[in-house]
């Protein structure tokens, strides 16, 4: 009991977190059909930033700037890049921010070196929020949820209650329709894909000090977001919350749940001894193997249902 | 009035060609020493740091005579944390006609090299090359992996393991184990567990656990398991973002053990870890900046004081230093750079090191035996990591005569 509330709360932290490096990549890859590989590496830039604004300024105007400079950036890689390679196909775009991403990696190792910056939680939010069973739940995790949750609502409202939001939505959906419709598609993209951006800058900020803010930070979070951004389905903002949570939680669980596929057999009668073919493989217990579950699941998603757990259309 | 002008500007550049060419010449004479490492990608910054200080530590010999009149120079290859990247490191070093190739980072890469040089070695009798290992730690290459022209130059996991074990404190009966599924993390939870057997029978594992290497973002679910073991002390062989993110989790959470591991006190992980791990984070050690201070010895002391006004970060690459002062005693010992009599010359020799204890390259297996140190992450101390505040202080030291493990290598000698 003691240890499922503990790790409830850890799955719902991880899960929101994911959740807000997710929501900007979806928003992207549905509407303009871009898998953004350069996506983390905004999230680390996000957080560089956020740790040089909070040297001079503090936390409260990074939790701001850092943000919009990532939005800005993301405009003008938009603007000055995509747009310009859109004209080749996706393939030619993807591979623009592949590239992107390594560029963007280089730069931070050249600009704040190749260790890790002193990017800390800061003092108001330093202490503990409350006490589960003599685990202490750190103010900041509380502060996290708050501003992911926040976020969701912010842009579910945007999408829905503005006139832009419908636009986008529309675009989700039916991009032909709406630029045949007389919408300026290329300004919607360019906000879409600044607007991605400022998300995972966000994401950066407020990840930035409760992980560590170091140059492979973009390299390690890359793949589960995708893996997220798939599972969820394409167009669809709820359904990236939902796949986001349940990563969170399969990563949490598979930690604490001492189990391996024998004992799964065991529970149905077959008994798996030292010779039984595969046993090295079937007794690896679940913590092993925790962290590979996302992209097992991820497999299996394409498989069975290839535009995700709510995707409105498929490709 | 141009005349002399020309007539300047030709003496300098003919001086300036004379002077290259004296360059040229002199380079002839060095002594190269490759050294192959990540100095791109995610683990860039194990070999760059190493780079800087393997640099300061060459100006040092070479301004101390160098071996036989000769500097030593080194030449750098980034391995991209590949073996076959670093194969071709081996390749361009022996092209060269290098007499050593250095590594030190991962052991899959070192099994490659210890082959490939073996190889290389036995085909080419005459253009032979010495692999000096200086941190890839798996306690196999000097037992069943061991060859001749392999000397390893840093403690191995055994023996880290073992001071692991030796520095726990008698009231602690209670650990947990948290290592990287992988070679070396699965070299760490055996060896661990056999010296916890043998030294510290009291002592009970109330968990085991191994991680997928660099997956976990969030480590909140293992401190908490952590915590409901009620174990006093987590051992891990976690090193990068594994070690720091860990000993984050667990400060976050209010895990009040004590941390040891193997890798805290290299680059990068003072900053991760923070004031918060003020007394708690232990790290198993050649080597710390305050040692020099605690025992006295000042010239030591002033050179990694030295270090640190020319860098950003702190000296901890003693090992290093031990290194090259123990190519220099071989190359005068053999009184050539012929791999050949340096590789004979450095068997069972036993040099002074920079703290003024005695180590000795073993003979049987090409295992340095040095001593080892238990620094604890502590406020108070002269040396800070990092800009932190906090720095290392020696907690236990193990002598080299407790780390002499017995070992199964069959040397394989060239006749």
């Amino acid at each position: 009991m003691e240890l499922l509330l503990v790790s409830l709360l850890n799955g719902l932290v991880y899960g929101m977190l994911l959740f807000m490096l997710a929501s900007g990549l979806t928003l992207i890859f549905s509407m303009m059909g871009v898998l953004n590989f350069a996506h983390a590496s905004i999230y680390m830039l996000g957080a560089y930033f956020a740790y040089d604004v909070s040297r001079h300024l503090g936390f409260w105007p990074a939790l701001v700037l850092a943000p919009a400079l990532c939005g800005l950036l993301g405009a003008l890689i938009e603007m000055h890049g995509l747009r310009r390679v859109h004209r080749n196909g996706h393939i030619a775009e993807l591979l623009f921010t592949f590239g992107l991403a390594f560029i963007i990696e280089k730069a931070v190792q050249m600009i704040w070196g190749l260790l890790p910056v002193p990017y800390r939680v800061p003092a108001a939010l330093d202490r503990t929020l409350f006490h589960v069973y003599g685990t202490n739940f750190p103010a900041y995790r509380g502060f996290m949820l708050l501003v992911s949750a926040l976020m969701f609502l912010a842009i579910w409202l945007m999408l829905t209650r503005t006139r832009m939001g419908l636009v986008i939505q529309a675009a989700l959906t039916h991009p032909e329709m709406v630029g045949a419709l007389g919408h300026n598609v290329p300004r919607v993209f360019t906000t879409v894909f600044a607007g991605g951006c400022a998300l995972a800058g966000l994401a950066g900020v407020i990840g930035g000090n409760y992980l560590v803010t170091e140059p492979s930070m973009a390299f390690t979070m890359g793949p589960i977001v995708f893996v997220v951004v798939v599972f969820g389905g394409l167009g669809s903002l709820a359904g990236c919350f939902i796949a986001s949570l349940i990563m969170g939680f399969v990563q949490t669980f598979a930690v604490v749940l001492e189990y391996s596929l024998a004992d799964a057999l065991a529970a149905v009668g077959i008994k798996i001894t030292a010779s039984t073919p595969l046993a090295e493989l079937l007794t690896i217990p679940l913590p092993r193997i925790g962290a590979l579950l996302p992209f097992v699941m991820l497999i299996v998603i394409l498989l069975f249902r290839p535009r995700g757990l709510m995707g409105t259309r498929d490709t | 009035m141009i005349k002399p002008c020309r007539w300047k500007a030709f003496t300098l550049a003919l001086a300036a060609t004379l002077a290259l060419a004296a360059g040229d010449a002199f380079a002839e004479g060095n002594i190269k020493v490759a050294y192959t490492d990540p100095l791109s990608g995610p683990f860039a910054q194990v070999g760059d740091q190493n780079l800087q200080q393997l640099r300061y530590i060459i100006d040092w010999v070479n301004g101390r005579g160098g071996a036989l009149g000769r500097k030593f120079e080194l030449v750098a290859f980034d391995n991209k944390s590949q073996p076959s990247d670093a194969l071709l490191a081996l390749k361009s070093a022996t092209d060269q006609n290098m007499p050593f190739i250095m590594q030190c980072s991962g052991s899959n890469i070192a099994a490659a090299l210890i082959e490939a040089v073996d190889k290389h070695n036995e085909r080419n009798p005459d253009n032979r090359i010495i692999y000096v290992n200086c941190g890839a730690v798996a306690t196999e290459l000097t037992n069943e992996k061991c060859s001749y022209w392999h000397y390893r130059m840093d403690a191995h996991v055994g023996m880290k393991a073992e001071t692991m074990v030796r520095a726990l404190p008698k009231d602690v009966t209670r650990v947990y184990l948290l290592n990287q599924d992988y070679l070396f993390g699965q070299s760490v939870q055996r060896d661990v567990k056999t010296f916890l057997a043998k030294l510290r029978p009291d002592v009970k594992v109330v968990g085991d656990e191994l991680i997928p290497v660099g997956k976990v973002k969030d480590f909140s679910p293992y401190v908490s398991k952590i915590k409901a073991s009620g174990a006093q002390a987590l051992l891990t062989g976690n090193w990068g973002p594994d070690m720091t993110l860990l000993i984050k989790a667990g400060m976050d959470a209010g895990l009040d053990i004590r941390y040891y591991t193997m890798y805290a006190h290299l680059g990068g992980g003072a900053t991760a870890i923070g004031p918060q791990g003020n007394g708690k984070v232990r790290s198993i050690m050649a080597f710390h900046e305050n040692i020099a201070v605690e025992t006295g010895k000042t010239d030591t002391e002033g050179w990694t004081r030295q270090f640190r006004t020319q860098h950003k970060f702190d000296f901890y690459a003693a090992g290093f230093r031990t290194i090259f002062e123990f190519l220099q005693a071989a190359i005068n010992k053999a009184g050539s750079t012929d791999p050949n009599k340096i590789a004979a010359a450095l068997e069972g020799l036993t040099i002074t090191d920079l703290l003024g204890h005695q180590v000795t390259m073993r003979k049987d297996d090409h295992q340095i035996l040095s001593e080892y140190f238990v620094g604890v992450f502590t406020k108070g101390v002269k040396y800070d990591s990092e800009g932190t505040g906090l720095g290392w202080k020696t907690e236990v030291t193990v002598p080299a005569k407790d780390l002499d493990q017995p070992n199964t290598c069959k040397m394989k000698r060239p006749t």
